[in-house]
């Protein structure tokens, strides 16, 4: 019987021909990320450490990668002391992956790590953040771990007691239609297979439609696959990875990949006609709440956020560039823009794009997590109304838990914020 | 035996358990002043709760959904609770099995609040309802971790091997 690709890649970083489902593992850990949670594991290693009468050192400092994204500039003196801290080990420990609050190689985790070369097809990556499964979009194992869990990563090297997960196939073919996205198919499938419907397996995405996505695009889908419980989403690599390898990232080595085989076996296969997907909104409180446009079109809104992990790069921040430019957003709402990397900042100026935003109205914030998570900055107030292009719209998810997130893709966003209520950019002008 | 002193719906998430803003919390003796800080009425209850009774928490399905936030795990951890739910997300999980907070998977657990459970490896007996439910075991990978005290002694034990301490 053929493998997975997640099965194929567990298998090598184990040094074993294969695996099987269910099989418990401790396979090597290729790269290993953390934000500002870094904080917390720093501590949990000094526990591990305790008593062992050995210094305290990382089993292999290229192998971490550490971003500040969740909170900056820091909004508190125990964020800025938390960072402080991480900046001490990253400096002890000789981490050169680090991105500090920076205007020029600054960001959210899961954009910089695709774009600096950090992620390689084949490999294992592991990320104190539930969105880690992003990095499935080249071709990797990823997922999200937690704190005490890194920890021990950055003990052994290894993670421990990996069951090896089985696979759902989600085919896909077709072409998405006019203002109709990633984000729109990965919303439509998590409304189909629900909130838990991936729990403990992989989301492995095939189909003609996903051959022809942008790296961008396959990065939104594997983002958002956590959102159905996933442990990870996965596209096998080809020659868009390597273009954006080679040409986004930078990278000039060696690539090896990774395919599932022709016979591997999937607990799930799950078929999509691209051709018929209408733009989504996933509706409070839960992301599988998911319902077409039509049903919700209407809905006033008082704050757009366009970024995040999910859809702040740059063809994001174009599409809603080119619905507002030259117009006015609507004086009901407020339009706030996260470019998700410092790198894509400077390219959007460069392109114009941030200044037309601006001339209609939105404010164009630095590079971070920003309100996705109700930590720092674009608060709702009482009874407000959020259509965010972010991942999640759980109560209480933006800061307060008497407001309501929507989510949706940048199209729908930025169309929304020219109405001042969700609206189709079908049906617009544009 | 112990009381259920709440009972919560489906789809709980970290979120929920843990909101955002208290992130920068980060130490396990510090983060129980906030669980379910957004749910006033239960943040009151467990932060008025003698630590030293044991209590739980009903949940529904998908249980401590979303980021994987380890304090979502510690916070309930230092207000002493066992959770019981339908089923879990898997990264609550882990983070839970890691840092020792009692999780008890029970697909068709019947509880009210002010009932009284009593929790073997097998089954969850409602005294006050006079039910018994089955619970579904932690995979044996797992089951080690719990045994071991936890993942930093079980790490402990594979660094001293590494090491050759």
């Amino acid at each position: 019987m053929g493998q997975t690709i997640v099965q194929k890649i567990i298998a090598k970083q184990c040094g074993l021909n294969s695996v099987n489902v269910g099989d418990v593992v401790e396979p090597q850990v290729s790269l290993a990320m953390s934000h500002e949670n870094a904080a917390l594991v720093i501590n949990q290693f000094s526990e591990i450490y305790k008593g062992l009468n050995v210094e305290a050192n990382v089993w292999d400092a290229s192998k971490i990668a550490i971003i500040f994204d969740h909170r900056v500039p820091a909004e508190s003196k125990k964020t800025a002391t938390n960072q402080k801290k991480i900046r001490d080990f990253v400096a002890k420990q000789g981490i050169e992956k680090f991105h500090d609050i920076r205007g020029d190689e600054g960001g959210i985790c899961h954009q910089i790590l695709p774009e600096s070369g950090y992620v390689m097809p084949g490999g294992i990556v592991v990320g104190t953040d539930s969105h880690t499964t992003t990095h499935g979009a080249l071709g990797a194992f990823s997922f999200g771990i937690g704190a005490t869990e890194m920890a021990s990563v950055w003990a052994l090297g290894t993670i421990l007691n990996v069951e090896v997960p089985a696979t759902i196939k989600v085919i896909v073919d077709g072409e998405l239609p006019k203002y109709v996205s990633a984000k729109d198919l990965i919303l439509y499938l998590i409304g189909k297979i629900s909130a838990e419907g991936a729990n403990y397996k992989v989301l492995e995405f095939h189909g003609s439609t996903i051959r022809n996505m942008t790296t961008s695009g396959r990065l939104t889908l594997c983002n958002m696959s956590v959102e159905a419980g996933a442990t990870s989403g996965i596209v096998p690599p080809d020659s868009e990875t390597e273009n954006y390898l080679r040409t986004v990232a930078g990278y000039k080595g060696e690539l090896e990949y990774i395919l599932p085989d022709e016979d591997a076996e999937y607990v799930q296969i799950v078929e999509i006609d691209a051709n018929k997907i209408e733009p989504q909104i996933a509706c409070p409180h839960t992301v599988d709440n998911v319902k077409p446009i039509s049903e919700v079109e209407g809905k006033s809104v008082q704050q757009i956020v366009i970024g995040s992990c999910t859809n702040g790069r740059l063809d994001d921040i174009k599409i809603a560039a080119d619905i507002v430019r030259g117009k006015k957003i609507n004086k009901s709402t407020r339009m706030l823009v996260f470019p998700a990397s410092s790198r894509i900042y400077q390219e959007a100026m460069e392109l114009g794009y941030v200044g037309d935003l601006m001339k209609a109205g939105a404010v164009v914030m630095n590079s971070g997590c920003g309100p996705c998570l109700g930590v720092h900055q674009g608060a709702l107030g009482d009874g407000e109304v959020a259509l965010a292009t972010t991942n999640r719209n759980f109560l209480g998810r933006m800061g307060n838990p008497s407001s309501e997130v929507y989510l949706s893709s940048p199209a729908v966003a930025a169309y929304s914020a020219l109405t001042g209520v969700i609206s189709n950019p079908n049906k617009g002008e544009n | 035996m112990s009381n259920v002193i709440y009972k919560i719906g489906d789809d709980i998430s970290t979120d929920i358990i843990y909101p955002g803003r208290y992130m920068a919390t980060v130490l396990p003796s510090e983060t129980p002043q906030f669980a379910f800080a957004d749910v006033t009425e239960l943040n009151t209850m467990l932060n008025q709760k003698e630590k030293s009774i044991p209590a739980i928490i009903i949940g529904g399905k998908n249980f401590g959904c979303g980021s994987s936030r380890e304090q979502a795990a510690s916070t309930l951890k230092g207000h002493n609770i066992t959770v019981v739910a339908r089923d879990f997300a898997r990264i609550f999980l882990q983070n839970s099995i890691n840092l020792g907070l009692n999780t008890v998977i029970c697909p068709e657990i019947e509880a009210d609040e002010n009932d009284e459970l009593e929790i073997s490896e097998t089954e969850v007996k409602n005294i006050t309802k006079n039910k018994t439910f089955p619970i579904i075991p932690l995979p044996k990978a797992r089951q080690a971790i719990v045994e071991a005290g936890g993942l930093i002694p079980y790490t402990q034990v594979k660094l001293k091997a590494k090491l050759g301490l």
